[in-house]
């Protein structure tokens, strides 16, 4: 161990949710160290360059949309929690979105009622039942505990009709899944709300500007962040943890590590017999391959007038890992520019996303590997123009990521950008000290990651004070 | 502090963490969490604010006497009497 003066707690990522747990601990005079092995921060919510042009990854929507001054509901508690002003955020509500299952789709906006009317056109006999269970979810909490039932089950129980459920689960599915076709209840409550009754809404110019806002709020705070800086080992003894060796041998002291890794991938950093109480089969399985293609003219202008479409090409709604590499039977296309208050581009931008197989990306030869992804991306806009205008011949840029990129970029295993099936809310692990926030712990998306970052911080860096 | 001036200090804490509320017209008697929207994060953060202010530590089984602005005062009294107010932060 070197003689430097201990931290009081060391984050490891520097993604939405470590950076939300930074400023909450800086906030309140804690020594506070953000880790990232990447040169970038965000995480799996970031952006890059590429020939000057910019790419955002994750962001589809900023789930969890309320109108300035609501009380009580994640995003303004956040914002006041990390003392971030509503305004700072410049959201921009979308226009509308489509879940789309074989020949039916389903419109649903930030106004429930679109939803509910959809329904009630589409499936009249159940209209009654449905407006029953989204009173009964409405009157339900953010933390349901966890019950016997999925949230297909649930769906099926009150809805009966296979179509009905299949389209109101896709997007549910595809917004935060870790497991495949279903998802449990108490995270059903959560995308239910996060989706369906608050809503989808995008700041203005995208991931950056908010990622800037935390990243300025904690350096302004005094907490220290370094990039390219990755943790090789969680030094503990005695069951306790004592610090963290960065991959060029530094060592750092500290008696409270909060890490954003992953659970499987965390304890992969601690001594063997703490490593094996969750191993690599514990690690999640579903994972995608992720398009941007950019446009010679803005999308609208082209006929993209919805913000996101989930669709499943199929009579079944399908959320699975996928036997080839990647799947087109469903997916997820995004058009940023269907947003309010978006700052007008001279390029329109698609975003596509494919559920994939990670075994199968991984394996390929360096050659191989970019025709997959060159296939998926051209197969995946021929799909899209089933779902709104052919813009195959609009194409100016593009660039593409897949599981081995996310895996590479975030060390999440995989690259399975919805954690482990198995969630733990109370972010404890086997070593005193070792706490988890990020999405093994908390709720997914931007609103999630940085709510699960200052609840941890909380319970586990603030409270025991 | 006098018992008006740990009024004054708790209300600036509060004005800190939720700037939008009005806290002109908070009355002593009345629950806070009655008279402005305060959930248990932000009792947090008044606890936070008062130890990183004046190095009062409350311990969490005392959270409850903190619920209303005489509360406050009552029981941070015999820990602020040799401080002065803060200058808002």
């Amino acid at each position: 161990m070197t003689a430097s003066t201990p931290y009081d707690t060391i984050l490891i990522g520097a993604g939405m949710s470590g950076l939300a747990a930074g400023i909450r601990l800086a906030q309140f005079d804690q020594r506070v160290l953000v880790l990232d092995r990447h040169y970038l921060w965000g995480g799996l919510n970031s952006y890059y360059k590429r020939e000057g042009r910019r790419f955002d990854v994750g962001l589809h929507a900023l789930t969890n949309f309320v109108p300035k001054g609501t009380r009580g509901r994640p995003l303004t508690r956040i914002l006041r929690q990390l003392r971030i002003p509503y305004d700072s955020l410049r959201l921009g509500e979308q226009h509308g979105s489509r879940s789309v299952v074989g020949d039916t789709d389903l419109r649903f906006a930030n106004d429930f009622e679109l939803l509910r009317s959809e329904v009630a056109r589409q499936f009249p006999s159940r209209a009654a039942a449905f407006d029953g269970m989204a009173r009964e979810l409405e009157a339900l909490p953010f933390d349901v505990p966890e019950g016997q039932e999925s949230a297909r089950a649930y769906l099926t129980r009150h809805l009966g009709e296979a179509r009905l459920v299949d389209l109101l689960l896709l997007p549910i599915l595809f917004y935060g899944s870790p497991t495949p076709n279903d998802v449990d209840f108490p995270s059903f409550v959560v995308l239910w709300k996060s989706l369906y009754e608050e809503g989808f809404a995008r700041p203005a110019g995208g991931i950056r500007p908010l990622l800037d806002a935390l990243r300025s709020r904690y350096l302004e705070l005094g907490g220290e962040l370094r990039m390219k800086a990755g943790v090789a080992e969680i030094l503990h003894e005695d069951g306790r943890v004592q610090g963290v060796r960065l991959d060029d041998g530094t060592e750092l002291r500290s008696e409270r590590v909060i890490s954003s890794a992953g659970r499987v991938e965390t304890l992969s950093l601690c001594e063997e017999t703490v490593a094996a109480t969750c191993g690599p089969e514990h690690a999640g399985r579903m994972t995608f391959v992720e398009s941007t293609t950019l446009l010679d003219q803005p999308a609208p202008d082209l006929g993209w007038t919805d913000t996101i479409v989930f669709f499943s090409q199929g009579e079944r709604a399908v959320y699975e890992e996928p036997a080839e590499a990647v799947s087109h039977a469903s997916g997820v296309i995004c058009c940023p520019e269907n947003y309010a208050r978006q700052e007008p581009e001279s390029e329109g931008v698609l975003r596509l996303t494919l559920m994939a197989n990670a075994e199968h990306w991984k394996a390929m030869s360096d050659g191989e590997y970019l025709a997959a992804k060159e296939q998926a991306w051209s197969k995946g806009l021929e799909t899209a123009s089933l779902y709104g205008p052919d813009v195959r011949e609009q194409v100016v840029a593009k660039d593409t990521f897949t599981p081995r990129t996310i895996e590479r970029f975030t060390g999440h295993l995989n690259g399975a950008v919805y954690g482990c099936p198995h969630k733990d809310k109370s972010g404890t692990t086997p070593l005193e000290g070792l706490f988890l926030c990020g999405t093994d712990q908390g709720y997914l998306g931007i609103v999630g990651a940085m709510l699960s970052g200052v609840a941890m911080a909380n319970r586990h860096a603030l409270l025991p004070a | 502090m006098t018992h008006e001036e740990i009024v004054q200090a708790v209300k600036d804490i509060i004005h800190t963490i939720a700037p939008d509320e009005e806290i002109g017209g908070l009355n002593l008697t009345d629950p806070l969490r009655d008279q402005i929207e305060l959930d248990s994060m932000d009792f947090l953060d008044i606890v936070m604010e008062l130890r990183k202010r004046y190095g009062v530590q409350v311990p969490e089984e005392d959270y409850k006497e903190l619920a209303t602005l005489q509360g406050c005062a009552d029981y941070l009294a015999p820990h602020l009497a040799d401080h002065q107010l803060a200058t808002s932060a």
